[in-house]
């Protein structure tokens, strides 16, 4: 074999050396991306059951749940949201929207000089500093470990001091007699209600709430906040949030994008 | 000076009986209220859940402000050892009692749950000021009926200054708490000042001057006895101080919000476009309730004295519930700002002010907590001895330089 051919040869083999070699890297890089894609996506879809609990053990503050509401997705006329969460807690119409429970309402803002419009749900905000615990005189309004703000429907005396401090009117008086009230939400009359959160569906492992699998523009996230690892931190984390009246302190759970 | 006689009132002419009847059927209606208001639930009165508190926390907050402030007379004679006052002092310590019950009673009946009183005095939240005031309210009860006890009987008669003094320095704090209720709401633009606190104290000083002044001209006109001028002229003269420094005090608030251009929304709805609320502050609350007082109290012909210093307190009164009315009604409907410079609009109505026509359980109801404030009054000056027999001018010489 002349040096050439030994060459060419010596040429082959390396190139086909090569060859293996980018397949390699082809393999590692796609082996990467692969992992590297689903490290990201293994929190949003293993949340619920990273995150279940048992029943019996007692809520942490390790978790701070909340919601982020992308208010580009939100679509006008939609109401989604609102249905799901009255079916969801058994509220009815019943002597119209000034007295009847509204735990989430459809917002429509329009910037008075520009005239843009968008629109977003409102619900309790669940702050860190909730104005409606502070004023409660017995301690009925109340804020769980992980965050979520709730009323204790047996020690509530129907003062209402609570609506009158909170800032986003996110919290109904029971203006009339209930009846057929479904085991996940305790409700009376002259007690003061709002958003749990769908605590039973938290508890529970579900890992969402109503409004948040409801809606079809998937404009709004539930997951803790707490979490670096949870689809909503990394989404607060990569396009921010802002939070509603942030001038007052209080530190809402439920933060919104795109106002 | 002559030995003052204090004697309780006969309390047996048909007029007596009279007063007493119509006090009932106004508290029976109040009661008659309150069962329909628990039965049906709210929905029934003019509240919702934008216009939270209604007529009853008008009436409520109107007699328990205007209670700390009857109690003013008894204070300038124990703590300010003005003893021209002190003969007045007794009625003045039983008025404080009875508006401070009568205002308590509808506060609890409107509640959602009144059945449930005994969670409100056995779960405590001490960082809620409505805690507070359930101390403070029950508290003020419990010192000035101490205080009243050392102005009737010789034997701890001594104490009456220490007492007086508590029961003052108590009342102080009582309305500052009353007044704070409002202060320390952040949530409302019509809320959130330091100034609701000291307001409120001066508003109990007018109010609760006015409601004495009328219910001291009723006792001594009723049951014949003699009042004179020199006693009345004292205390229109007083009244009149107290008008002005809450006029002081409400351009002084609203002032301040005035220069405030977050707060212009607000305040052009109170002062020029809000309809029926407007028309409460300008007529009720500025015109009848503290310019023509004012006028009537400071340019009084003096054969008419009397019937001047009364239509001026009746007016007074009819500027407190309006000063309340504007406070807490105007303060609720006017809409919150979810973002500076969007208008807001839903279906629980954001962005819009909010609708409120009290119903008839609601005055009902308002007006039983004054019936029960009265009428304990009235059996009072029946079974005790509060007044004296004559309060003539002879009686207020030795006062007079």
């Amino acid at each position: 074999m002349n040096p050439i051919d030994q060459n060419t040869d010596m040429n082959q083999k390396s190139t086909s050396k090569l060859n293996k070699i980018d397949q390699y890297r082809r393999q590692f890089v796609g082996g990467t991306v692969a992992a590297t894609a689903g490290l990201a996506l293994a929190p949003g879809l293993l949340l619920q059951t990273v995150q279940a609990k048992p029943a019996e053990q007692a809520v942490s503050s390790k978790n701070r749940w909340g919601l982020l509401i992308d208010t580009t997705k939100c679509a006008d006329g939609c109401n989604d949201c609102v249905t799901a969460c009255n079916q969801e807690h058994g509220l009815r119409e019943i002597h119209g929207p000034a007295t009847d429970a509204q735990w989430i309402r459809t917002v429509k803002l329009k910037n008075k000089s520009t005239g843009h419009t968008l629109n977003m749900p409102m619900m309790c905000q669940h702050c860190e500093n909730p104005p409606c615990v502070d004023v409660c005189p017995t301690g009925a309004s109340f804020k769980r470990e992980d965050g979520i703000v709730l009323v204790d429907k047996h020690i509530c005396i129907g003062c209402r001091y609570c609506m009158m401090a909170c800032p986003y009117k996110a919290r109904s008086f029971i203006h009339e007699t209930l009846t057929d009230q479904l085991p996940v939400a305790p409700r009376g009359k002259g007690t003061v209600e709002a958003c749990t959160l769908c605590m039973h569906k938290v508890d529970r492992g579900d890992g969402t709430t109503a409004c948040a699998t409801a809606c079809k523009e998937k404009a709004i996230t539930f997951g803790d906040l707490n979490d670096k690892n949870s689809l909503i931190a990394k989404k607060l984390a990569t396009n921010g949030g802002r939070q509603l009246r942030a001038e007052l302190g209080l530190n809402p759970g439920v933060r919104y994008q795109g106002l | 000076m002559k030995k003052l006689r204090y004697t309780s009132i006969d309390g047996k002419s048909s007029s007596f009986l009279a007063l007493l009847g119509g006090l009932g059927f106004f508290i029976l209606l109040g009661f008659i209220a309150f069962l329909q208001m628990e039965h049906e639930g709210h929905h029934i009165t003019g509240m919702s859940n934008q216009v939270i508190w209604g007529l009853p926390h008008v009436f409520a907050i109107f007699l328990i402000v205007a209670a700390s402030g009857a109690l003013n007379v008894a204070s300038i004679a124990s703590v300010f050892n003005q003893k021209f006052y002190k003969p007045l002092a007794k009625l003045s310590a039983v008025l404080a009692i009875a508006l401070l019950v009568g205002g308590l009673i509808v506060l609890l009946l409107d509640l959602g749950r009144p059945d449930r009183l005994i969670v409100a005095i056995t779960y405590y939240n001490f960082k809620s000021i409505f805690t507070w005031n359930i101390l403070l309210y029950t508290g003020f009860i419990g010192i000035v009926g101490v205080y009243l006890w050392t102005m009737m009987d010789w034997q701890v008669e001594k104490y009456t200054r220490i007492a007086g003094t508590a029961a003052f320095i108590w009342r102080l704090i009582l309305t500052t708490g009353t007044g704070s209720i409002f202060g320390f709401l952040v949530s409302r633009q019509a809320y959130d000042a330091a100034i609701m606190a000291p307001m409120f104290v001066i508003m109990s000083f007018s109010f609760g001057l006015a409601i004495y002044l009328l219910v001291l001209l009723a006792s001594y006109s009723w049951t014949g006895r003699e009042l004179g001028d020199y006693v009345v002229n004292r205390l229109k003269n007083l009244l009149g101080v107290f008008i002005a420094a809450t006029l002081y005090f409400t351009l002084a608030y609203h002032l301040t919000n005035l220069y405030a251009t977050e707060h212009h929304g607000v305040e052009a709805y109170i002062l020029l476009n809000g309809g029926a609320i407007t028309a409460i502050f300008w007529i009720g609350q500025i015109l009848l309730g503290s310019i023509v007082p004012l006028a009537l109290l400071y340019c009084p012909r003096p054969a008419r004295l009397r019937k001047m210093t009364g239509i001026a307190s009746a007016l007074v009164i009819l500027g407190g519930f309006s000063t309340l009315y504007v406070i807490l009604i105007g303060g609720q409907s006017f809409p919150m700002t979810l973002i500076p410079g969007y208008e807001a609009t839903s279906t629980f109505s954001d962005g819009v002010i909010a609708q409120y026509s009290p119903s008839i359980w609601e005055f009902m109801l308002g007006m039983g907590g004054v019936a029960i404030a009265l009428i304990i009054v009235t059996l009072a000056l029946k079974i005790f001895r509060l007044i004296p027999e004559s309060l003539d001018d002879n009686f207020a010489k030795p006062h007079q330089s």
